[in-house]
């Protein structure tokens, strides 16, 4: 909701400023808009399937069960694949997460989980790749998936 | 039939439903409510962030980005970059053309590695969420930790990539 109401008040007011200033050049903002849009719309579908496909299979119930059953090294390990391969949006990813934690999962774990969660992006690299170049897409995620563990690591240690 | 290449892969989705459906019609049901749910948000973020795009495109002059973006924006320009991923603005996704539109206007690839790390991790709802469910050490531990790898990152990619792009950015390409 916050999202919502922030970006709208954005657009808002540069919209405003743009038409006042300048109708022809607000115009050829909406063109460039409309074919930015076009060109990712078939990302964007991409996305939303998949995006259904793995949370239909992987329910909140199905990841408790694979990273809160055990708390070793392994669990750590799956905990950072899963939150590499799925997009839960935070109001879930969370709650879900404090539970886990509540339930014996470690911190190491549940670092893992929400790190990779929102650094790695598999389902959107495709559109990653598409906008801003393979390499860029493999380094960003690599490097973050790795950075993730080690953020892991260091609160297992810590906390 | 160039549409349809274009939509080839959402095709092939459409059509691994059906085949969910007849095969686990319980597990396809759920995949399509999260699909429909995703869609609901996407509906609503995509049309302003593209045209907010569009009206960065149309008023902010190159040499504006360069300058507060580009590689001698120095530290100003990391945290101009990282103030900018902050801001509430929605998932992921949303940021990959932006980003591509400012690079190709000339912001470099250390600052738009922090942008787009910061608008993933350290996003501001999202620090609230993580404090209520998950508590304040951590989540200060994990910004503060999240943070630094970013920067680690967006210098390891900046001496990586300066050299040999995969992808130039060319005037048409958002």
């Amino acid at each position: 909701m916050t999202t919502i109401i922030t970006i709208y008040s954005i657009l808002a007011v540069c919209l405003g400023l743009s038409l006042w200033k300048n109708k022809q050049k607000t115009f050829k903002a909406f063109l460039i808009a409309g074919k930015a849009f076009m060109k990712n719309a078939p990302s964007l579908l991409t996305i939303l399937g998949i995006v259904g496909l793995i949370l239909g299979i992987l329910t909140p119930e199905t990841i408790s069960r694979l990273i809160g059953a055990e708390a070793g090294l392994i669990a750590t390990g799956i905990a950072a694949v899963l939150g590499a391969i799925t997009l839960i949006p935070s109001l879930i990813a969370f709650p879900l997460a404090g539970s886990l934690l509540r339930s014996g999962a470690t911190i190491m774990t549940i670092s893992a989980f929400i790190t990779t969660l929102v650094m790695v992006g598999v389902v959107t690299a495709p559109m990653e790749i598409k906008s801003l170049g393979k390499r860029f897409t493999l380094l960003r995620n690599g490097l973050s998936f790795i950075g993730a563990l080690v953020i892991a690591a260091i609160m297992g240690v810590i906390l | 039939m160039d549409t349809f290449k274009k939509f080839k892969v959402p095709i092939i989705i459409v059509i691994i439903y059906f085949a969910l459906a007849l095969w686990l019609p319980n597990t396809a049901k759920r995949s399509i409510f999260v699909a429909i749910d995703y869609a609901k948000e996407m509906v609503l973020i995509m049309p302003p962030v593209f045209i907010l795009m569009g009206l960065m495109e149309v008023w902010i002059p190159k040499d504006k980005i360069q300058k507060w973006l580009g590689s001698n924006s120095g530290v100003k320009g990391a945290i101009l970059s990282f103030l900018m991923g902050t801001i509430p603005t929605g998932p992921l996704y949303v940021a990959f053309p932006m980003t591509a539109s400012l690079l190709k206007k000339g912001a470099c690839i250390s600052n738009m590695v922090i942008f787009l790390g910061s608008w993933a991790a350290l996003k501001i709802p999202q620090l609230l969420v993580e404090i209520k469910f998950l508590g304040g050490a951590f989540t200060s531990l994990r910004f503060v930790l999240t943070f630094t790898v970013i920067v680690f990152i967006s210098v390891i990619m900046e001496v990586l990539l300066r050299k040999s792009h995969d992808k130039v950015w060319p005037e048409e390409d958002l």
